[in-house]
């Protein structure tokens, strides 16, 4: 069941609000459900509680394509509907990729991939520090993990235990070299979640799931790019 | 000065629970008993760089106030992006120590040194950076740090002057030459190399350990016609800033630092000083000949 299935009239109306990201449409698309389901079942934050230093963390770490994300947000309440309809303009808050200084709720800005993992290791680090019983969250895509920076991360936030970062792989198959064996193997030490990206139930669960003293990865598979 | 920067930020940590401290295996071992006390804040990532500058991002976006150390070329050159990126563009501060300078490793070779990075953090927008010339020098820096959210570099070295001077954000005049006599600027530890050189010369000699901001209207008011500014970084990389600050002024400027050329040679840091035209012989040729030299 995918989140156009369960909100055919919202999402998908906002997504057509959305224009001028035709290249970024399928990453955009790929990651859809997953946002949905974080944003509707699983994350402690709401527009009123999105300044709180104890509210759960989203990172988009893959920031090309974020049609569905801005669309979530405003589906939720972060942002007016009306952005949507100006997406890259000259007096636009949104952008084809997000800045979090522009964007209520948007944690951290991306585009060049490889940055979200590291930030969200710092987050999760600063949470624990300061005591919040907060999770962070970052989304990647399978193609980013090429980016060697993805690895220093995964290494370091299995030997410093944070078991209150969960990392999203959304697995559209679009790394040029691929990953044998599969991504989750690219995770050690981490504990991990195989799902299919568009089942809602699966990825609740899949999230929900934590590791008793180590970070935990979700790989969310989704059709081919096309 | 390394030491100097361990035990005061060691004595942040224990005083404020804003202060934390990132590294990648450099210093490690100087940070040991503090991190047995500050597990949570005191975060050793191993070897990686770019992670180490991700780690002080996220740190910074959930409120605390990172110092992330490590030798110059792989705090600045080698995380360059991360810089930009995991800071900057969030709009997140932290402290970057460095040490190494531009060839304190001198026999390590030139993957140990970084006369560039000034100029790359040049690139970017927000950064304070202090050069301390003395080791008495960088506890204010830190503990000022310590007070903002603020980008602020503090570049270390073990070259340093024989004394050390107040903190201010203003050029200070240690020798005044005759009114309208030629400015020298030097920075940080390049202050007893410019000193030395300039003893017999009518000359002002001005200090900053702030290049950045660099004190425009303080130059302004200074520079009546000529100006040499002496940097231990690449040489013109504050070309820019001094010519914007003396737009309105017909002057002549030297820019004096290290050379962009590769010296493939290891010896001590006084050897490359000398091989750049850095020590007080080469300074003062440099200086008495752009001085000696007639204006176009």
């Amino acid at each position: 069941m995918t989140a156009t299935a369960v909100k055919p009239n919202l999402l998908g109306t906002l997504l057509t609000r959305l224009t001028g990201d035709e290249k970024h449409a399928p990453s955009a698309f790929s990651t859809l459900d997953v946002l949905w389901v974080l944003y509707d079942r699983i994350l402690r934050v709401h527009p009123e509680t999105a300044d709180e230093p104890d509210r759960d963390r989203f990172l988009l770490s893959k920031g090309h394509g974020p049609a569905a994300y801005y669309a979530v947000l405003a589906a939720k309440g972060f942002i007016p509907v009306a952005w949507l309809d100006d997406l890259g303009g000259p007096e636009s808050r949104l952008g084809h990729h997000p800045d979090r200084v522009l964007i209520p709720g948007v944690e951290i800005g991306t585009g060049s991939l490889g940055h979200g993992l590291g930030l969200a290791a710092g987050t999760a680090l600063g949470l624990r520090a300061q005591g919040y019983d907060a999770r962070t969250f970052v989304l990647l895509g399978d193609a980013e993990l090429d980016e060697g920076s993805n690895h220093e991360a995964i290494a370091y936030a299995a030997a410093a235990r944070l078991d209150k970062l969960t990392a999203i792989v959304i697995d559209n198959q679009s790394s040029t070299h691929g990953w044998p064996g599969g991504i989750a193997r690219r995770f050690p030490g981490w504990t991990t979640s195989v799902v299919d990206g568009r089942d809602h139930d699966a990825i609740e669960e899949a999230l929900l799931a934590r590791g008793e003293d180590r970070p935990h990865v979700v790989v969310a598979v989704v059709e081919p790019k096309g | 000065m390394r030491e100097t920067f361990v035990n005061t930020t060691i004595t942040l940590l224990d005083e404020d629970p804003r202060t934390a401290v990132v590294l990648a295996d450099i210093s490690a071992d100087a940070f040991a008993a503090a991190h047995r006390r500050h597990p949570d804040r005191v975060l050793n990532v191993g070897i990686r760089e770019q992670l180490m500058t991700g780690v002080a991002g996220g740190l910074a976006l959930t409120g605390l106030r990172p110092y992330v150390h490590s030798y110059a070329p792989f705090l600045i050159d080698r995380a360059y992006e991360q810089i930009k990126l995991d800071l900057g563009h969030q709009d997140a501060g932290a402290v970057l120590v460095s040490i190494g300078a531009s060839y304190d490793a001198s026999a390590e070779g030139y993957t140990h040194q970084s006369p560039g990075d000034v100029g790359l953090l040049d690139t970017l927008e927000g950064w304070t950076v202090h050069v301390p010339g003395h080791p008495d020098e960088v506890p204010p820096l830190l503990r000022d740090a310590a007070r903002n959210d603020d980008r602020i570099y503090v570049r270390l070295s073990s070259q340093h002057n024989t004394r050390a001077y107040e903190r201010t954000g203003r050029l200070q005049v240690l020798r005044r030459g005759w009114a309208g006599a030629p400015v020298v600027l030097a920075v940080g530890p390049m202050l007893d190399p410019v000193l030395a050189a300039t003893r017999e010369l009518d000359v002002t000699v001005a200090y900053t350990m702030t290049p950045r901001p660099l004190d425009g209207a303080g130059l302004r008011e200074l520079v009546s016609r000529e100006v040499i500014v002496v940097e231990p970084y690449l040489a013109g990389t504050s070309s820019r800033l001094v010519a914007a600050a003396l737009s309105d002024v017909p002057h002549r400027e030297l820019h004096l630092g290290v050379g962009r050329a590769e010296q493939r040679r290891y010896g001590t840091p006084a050897d490359h000083a000398r091989w750049h035209g850095l020590d007080p012989a080469g300074l003062r040729a440099s200086i008495t000949g752009f001085l000696d030299r007639p204006a176009a």
